[in-house]
């Protein structure tokens, strides 16, 4: 039925385009004669319509068509399967889907009665590939799943990896205080491009602008920990590529002062703004019940009333040890999601600042030399790279660290076999890593839970029987990174 | 222990590696290589663990065939799995999510995993990852099907979130899930031939020249495992 009406829709939109007179559906008279040529081959006023009965006079040049528009309801039949039921295709190249997602629309006027999505368009195999790579390796490549969260993949993996090593417990403290630090900056980075990003989409540029600046600032000092702005391979399993660089700490403090009164000023722009709050309050309603049948978490089921935060909830990396709120809303609306994000921002910056007053001296990578990554990294003027001063001690003093750092490097550790889950709190919900491993030096495999992927699952429950426009603030307001939806 | 591959120590090697070297200095190339052939083991109860100890209780309380229903039990790091046979899967799984001492009411995630060498020659195996958030515990139930009839009924009707995941499963493993509406490929095209994530199909699959030299594909590059 839908078919059929859509078809027909094509059919006459094809006539109304070249139509000599008249609006579609304005009531003047289809076919009347006044614009055509009076020969036989024009339909009555009247008359069933086809489009291939167009008019035509014999001219020097040949036969010329002439085809004029009918009236609206004659195209459509007017009985009462009368509709204007179009598809419509968004993306997957469109500025307002968060990258490759495609979204078919079924909409009457400005109604949505179905929402399609369709994803894979950047599907690389990212999953696969790490069967094919030291159990180290795969870090690289799950760092650009989701390209907004690096950290997050990074250390989920690397939680498993660990577990699976029965060497949880070994992690040094200063590496695990840094991982949460790192990765606490990273959500507020996260959430700022969602800010920046959904802002634009719905019109509001100068969020845009606000949320990019903020993020630049994450971006540098995430840049000088790591060397990299994003897709970091930052923390391996047993700890971390490197220590902290020098004077690190005085640059987060100077972000720390900063971006409190950053997130009072996305508030005066944002918060109270008449056209804001006109797009988002209660739009795009999705209540908790809803949310857990979809498998929905993060902030989306947060902003519909349920404290569910791993972080608090199944802490991991001594979450359990660190004061925050979690916010939540009962609104279970996207402008509930805008707040539930602001305010987690300034959650995240909490702890950030407990985890400088707990940095203390000590080594960012297990003892085990076994399984310690043997890389001393530096930041040189070409990239990070070995230090020149670890090369010097392995070819010149140590052969047993010589020998160490080839196998590790070629051969990789090996891990026991056995399969875990893993679970950690991303910007966008529960990341969770289902790691297999059968003793090998690789992983047998390595399955990503991405909350992307399953929070988009939502996006018909949230856009149908809306409005065209929401639908673009509704995937806004899921937050979905396609790098992770599609891995 | 996922149960294909044998712990250390259980069962005949194998294969050994070509020199019997053995303990940690090894740095032949080898390294102490030795295959054991898969054993499929259960963790015998009591498993020592709350946790588990407690949602085996309770499921067997709340659904009584579970004997039947259970191919092998495995607890390991803490992580309870439970080999459910395929006729069972969507008994259990309503007992998992509405037993009121169990509620495992989010289904976290669906994945697939292959193993060729499986003893009971169903290969294809589907896990399923369920977090209960009342209880605050997550526990695995595994679905092992054969290659010729990869078939699994799908849980969509006890948690709607498996749509996507069971989809994907499909596209990459050929897991089929019976009674169950729009069971398409998800991430690769519509037209794509084969399963890519199964074992037995190569990553890449073509040689790739580098300076001159020329990089073997990725699956017939040395391997260590």
């Amino acid at each position: 039925m839908t078919t059929h009406a859509s078809e027909k829709f094509t059919a006459s939109a094809t006539v109304g385009e070249s139509a000599a007179g008249g609006v579609p559906g304005s009531g003047g008279v289809p076919g009347s004669g006044d614009d055509a040529p009076g020969n036989g081959g024009v339909p009555e006023y009247g008359d069933a319509y086809d489009a291939y009965e167009a008019g035509f006079t014999e001219s020097a040049s040949g036969r010329v068509y002439t085809v004029t528009g009918g009236d609206w309801e004659q195209v459509l039949g007017g009985g009462e399967d009368y509709n204007e039921r179009l598809t419509v295709n968004m993306g997957p190249q469109h500025p307002s889907t968060h990258g490759v997602l495609r979204l078919v629309l079924e909409i009457e006027g400005e109604t949505v009665i179905q929402t399609r999505v369709v994803i894979g368009y950047l599907h690389t195999g990212i999953e696969k590939s790490c069967e094919f790579r030291t159990w180290t390796q795969a870090v690289t490549f799950l760092t650009r799943a989701d390209y907004l969260s690096p950290l997050f993949n990074e250390t989920a993996y690397c939680l498993a990896v660990e577990k699976l090593l029965g060497v949880t417990e070994e992690i040094p403290e200063r590496a695990t205080v840094i991982r949460v630090l790192v990765m606490e900056l990273q959500r507020i980075a996260s959430h700022l491009v969602w800010l920046a990003t959904g802002a634009m989409e719905i019109g509001a540029t100068t969020g845009m602008i606000f949320g990019f600046r903020e993020r630049e600032k994450i971006l540098d000092l995430l840049e000088t920990i790591t060397g990299l702005r994003m897709n970091h391979a930052y923390v391996r399993p047993g700890g971390l590529a490197q220590d902290l660089p020098d004077g690190i700490v005085r640059d987060i403090q100077d972000f720390l002062a900063d971006m409190p009164k950053r997130i009072k000023e996305y508030h005066a722009l944002l918060s109270g703004q008449p056209i804001w709050k006109g797009r988002m309050v209660d739009v795009n309603y999705i209540d908790a019940a809803s949310c857990i049948a979809l498998g929905v978490t993060g902030p989306v089921l947060r902003a519909a009333g349920l404290a569910w935060d791993l972080r608090k909830t199944m802490p991991y990396c001594g979450y359990e040890t660190y004061e925050f709120d979690v916010p939540t809303s009962l609104d279970a609306d996207s402008y509930a999601r805008y707040l539930v994000r602001l305010d987690e921002m300034g959650e995240s910056l909490k702890i950030v600042e407990q985890c400088l007053d707990r940095l203390k001296p000590g080594p960012v990578m297990i003892a085990d030399k076994k399984i310690a990554w043997p890389a001393q990294l530096s930041i040189g003027t070409d990239g990070m790279g070995n230090s020149l001063d670890h090369i010097r001690k392995i070819m010149g003093t140590s052969m047993e660290a010589l020998i160490h750092h080839f196998k590790l490097v070629t051969e990789g550790f090996r891990v026991p076999p056995g399969q875990v889950y893993t679970s950690v709190e991303s910007p966008r919900g529960e990341l969770s890593y289902h790691v297999v491993s059968d003793g090998g030096t690789r992983p047998y495999r390595v399955h990503v839970r991405e909350p992307s992927f399953v929070n988009l699952q939502a996006a018909p429950a949230m856009t149908e029987g809306g409005q065209v426009a929401d639908v673009i603030v509704g995937v806004a307001s899921i937050d979905p990174v396609l790098g992770g939806v599609d891995r | 222990m996922s149960g294909i591959v044998a712990a250390p120590g259980t069962g005949e090697p194998r294969r050994h590696d070509a020199f019997g070297a053995s303990g940690s200095g090894d740095t032949s190339g080898f390294g102490g290589l030795a295959e054991h052939p898969p054993v499929l083991h259960s963790t015998p109860r009591p498993f020592g663990d709350t946790n588990a100890d407690t949602v085996y209780d309770t499921l067997e309380r709340s659904f009584p065939q579970l004997a039947d229903a259970l191919e092998r039990v495995v607890v390991d790091r803490g992580e309870l799995t439970l080999h459910v046979r395929r006729d069972y899967l969507l008994a259990v799984a309503q007992s998992l999510r509405d037993d009121p001492g169990l509620r495992f009411e989010l289904l976290s995630g669906v994945s697939g995993v292959d193993y060729p060498d499986d003893p009971t020659g169903r290969r294809l195996h589907a896990v399923y990852h369920l977090l209960s958030m009342t209880w605050r515990r997550r526990i695995r139930v595994e679905v092992a099907v054969a290659d010729a009839d990869p078939v699994v009924p799908s849980v969509m009707g006890v948690w709607p979130t498996a749509d996507w995941h069971e989809r994907e499963t499909f596209d990459f493993f050929g897991i089929v899930f019976s009674g169950r509406d729009g069971l398409t490929r998800i991430m690769m095209p519509d037209d794509w031939v084969g399963h890519p994530q199964r074992k037995d199909y190569p990553l890449g699959g073509v040689p790739v020249d580098y300076k001159g030299a020329q990089v073997p594909a990725p699956d017939a590059r040395r391997s260590y495992s």
